[in-house]
């Protein structure tokens, strides 16, 4: 987010419009529309509290089970509380947690990696051995698993997810960190004197960084559906706090009783913004795989 | 292979017993120790709580009580269940039908349209294939939940030709009734599978022997069923392997999409009461379901392409 403000900000300077125009290219039509969509998203979420027409934990049981008006454009929830309102804000919890949760395992998975190839021999074998127990179980379970230790809630289900994601980044990253830390340049460097740490820090790190921010990426996508499929089993946010997971199992009781507009919104947002995520995380892995 | 198969069951053995003890160590990790789940909200006068330690061996070494669990466990004792006050072995069985019965059905029809779709877009360029991969595209974005949601609300609620909820009677009814659930956890790997499907035969349909069989003159239709199709099959059974084993994961959700009474919609119900003696027995059952089917995939694979077997 930061980096593509700063970005709009510096497109003043011919330099930095070069690289907008550079990376609009390089993204093609789709990668634009997808990235386009997410800065949307992401300015509603910010503005939620000023653009959401309602309070989102009003109830108004005038509205309740209500169909699309003029007065509520997505009608209510069986509560009365207005749909469009409660979306808006419920994109803040639906990604936050997502976003929590890859910066999580890229922090942790990177380390591992990184340590990993660099210390070669005992200490590669044995984070090794412990990312293959990880992929022993499916992402999912573990997150219950750790929501059954810690409890229902949203805390818990960042975690359980953040450690089962993980393994994955490690292992990607492990792969590249071996071929690069074989590279002259890295023994250059060491021969010079440079402390090991200096070297994963200074130079690896920074040749690594776009594989590991095309995998983040996407595998953001992947962070927004699991949280919501668990919030959805009613283990993740809590109610009455808005979520958009949470929103399809609401609205799965609302569409039995005739107002079928709550799960549809919010099954649909997910889809939107879980497409544009993978199609954007496509496109950059693309060029990363077009540099090497 | 007799070495490989050695290998990959001891390792198999040694994830087991990892999982088996952190599954059964979590009990502890829990605020308040296991004697918080085994009270539940009840305060306990000191003589409850001394039978209860009892009962359960609390009082006993940890390593002596994990070794005990497991020794049970393996003979397919999980203990009682605090919340049902039945056999957890006896509540498993009833509902491991419905999620086996459910990722079988599934995976039917994954492989049927996912390989049919692949296959298509793979030998038609132009339009077919464009369909097939923006369909399988969106698809992929899409979870599984929301699916069943959307499904539900047009075909079940809308439309009124499937059933809601529940599992249905017979085989006759079970299949009727589990359509919409197999569709919908379908749906999303048959989409990955078409994709794999048409990568690999777009790179069969480009290699010189299939060049050269069809200078040969052979006719085309053999060239795709003996030189194209056969040889674009290897990965293709791989991934079908691998996506039965995250379908073990997804069906927890869709049996709570459904309302389906299965091992999924019992592992969510068990951790919102704080059953964990079910907890811990459903986690290893899944666990163990996913390894030995990743095992299976690996012998496949390697009985499959006689070059992976040196």
């Amino acid at each position: 987010m930061t980096a593509l403000t700063t970005r709009v900000r510096g497109s003043l300077g011919s330099r930095a419009r070069d690289g907008a125009s550079r990376a609009v290219r390089s993204l093609g039509p789709l990668g634009v529309t997808a990235a386009a969509l997410l800065v949307l998203v992401a300015l509603v979420t910010l503005l939620a509290p000023v653009l959401a027409p309602y309070d989102p934990d009003q109830p108004d049981l005038f509205n309740a089970l209500g169909g699309a008006s003029a007065a509520h454009p997505l009608g209510g929830d069986a509560l009365g509380r207005d749909v469009l309102s409660r979306l808006m804000w419920g994109a803040r919890t639906t990604l936050s947690g997502p976003v929590l949760i890859i910066c999580l395992s890229t922090v942790v998975g990177t380390t591992l990696a990184i340590t990993a190839a660099w210390a070669g021999g005992k200490v590669d074998a044995i984070v090794s051995r412990l990312l293959d127990i990880l992929f022993a179980v499916p992402g999912i379970v573990f997150a219950l698993i750790t929501v059954a230790v810690l409890g229902p809630g949203i805390t818990g289900v960042v975690l359980g997810l953040a450690v089962a994601y993980t393994p994955y980044v490690a292992r990607v990253v492990r792969s590249a960190a071996l071929r690069e830390r074989n590279l002259p340049y890295v023994a250059a460097a060491w021969v010079q004197g440079r402390s090991a740490f200096a070297i994963c820090v200074r130079h690896l790190l920074p040749n690594l960084r776009p594989l590991i921010i095309a995998q983040s990426v996407s595998a953001l996508g992947f962070a927004v559906i699991d949280l919501a499929a668990i919030s959805f089993l009613g283990l993740g946010v809590q109610p009455p706090t808005s979520d958009w997971g949470l929103m399809v199992k609401s609205g799965l009781d609302s569409a039995t009783r005739g107002q079928p507009l709550e799960a549809l919104g919010a099954g649909l947002l997910i889809v939107l913004v879980v497409a544009a995520v993978i199609v954007l995380g496509d496109r950059l892995g693309q060029e990363e795989g077009g540099r090497r | 292979m007799t070495v490989f198969l050695l290998r990959r069951l001891a390792g198999l053995a040694v994830v087991l017993l990892v999982a088996s003890f952190l599954v059964y160590g979590l009990l502890y990790l829990v605020p308040g120790g296991p004697m918080a789940f085994l009270l539940g909200n009840r305060s306990g006068t000191p003589e409850q709580i001394a039978a209860i330690r009892a009962q359960y061996h609390l009082d006993d070494p940890f390593l002596v009580r994990y070794a005990t669990w497991l020794g049970d466990a393996v003979r397919g004792d999980f203990g009682s269940s605090l919340v049902y006050r039945q056999d957890v072995s006896a509540l498993m069985s009833a509902r491991a039908a419905t999620t086996t019965f459910l990722v079988g059905y599934s995976t039917v029809l994954i492989v049927v349209v996912g390989v049919a779709a692949g296959t298509l877009a793979g030998l038609r360029r132009g339009r077919v294939d464009n369909v097939v991969s923006a369909v399988s595209s969106a698809f992929l974005a899409t979870p599984t939940f929301v699916i069943g949601v959307v499904l539900v609300i047009v075909f079940a609620l809308g439309l009124g030709w499937f059933p809601v909820f529940g599992p249905g009677e017979g085989f006759g009814g079970r299949l009727y009734h589990l359509t919409l659930p197999a569709i919908t956890l379908s749906l999303g790997s048959a989409a990955f599978l078409a994709r794999i499907t048409r990568a690999s035969v777009r790179e069969e349909l480009g290699r010189e022997h299939v060049e050269t069989a069809r200078s040969r003159g052979l006719a085309e239709s053999l060239v795709i069923r003996r030189h194209v199709l056969r040889n674009a099959s290897i990965p293709v059974i791989t991934v079908t392997g691998l996506t039965v084993a995250s379908l073990i994961a997804g069906s927890v959700v869709v049996e709570n999409v459904f309302a389906l009474d299965g091992l999924g919609s019992l592992f969510v119900r068990a951790i919102l009461q704080r059953d964990f003696a079910v907890v811990q027995a459903v986690v290893l059952v899944l666990v163990t379901a996913f390894v030995l089917v990743n095992l299976v995939v690996d012998l496949c694979y390697k009985a499959l392409d006689p070059r992976m077997s040196r």
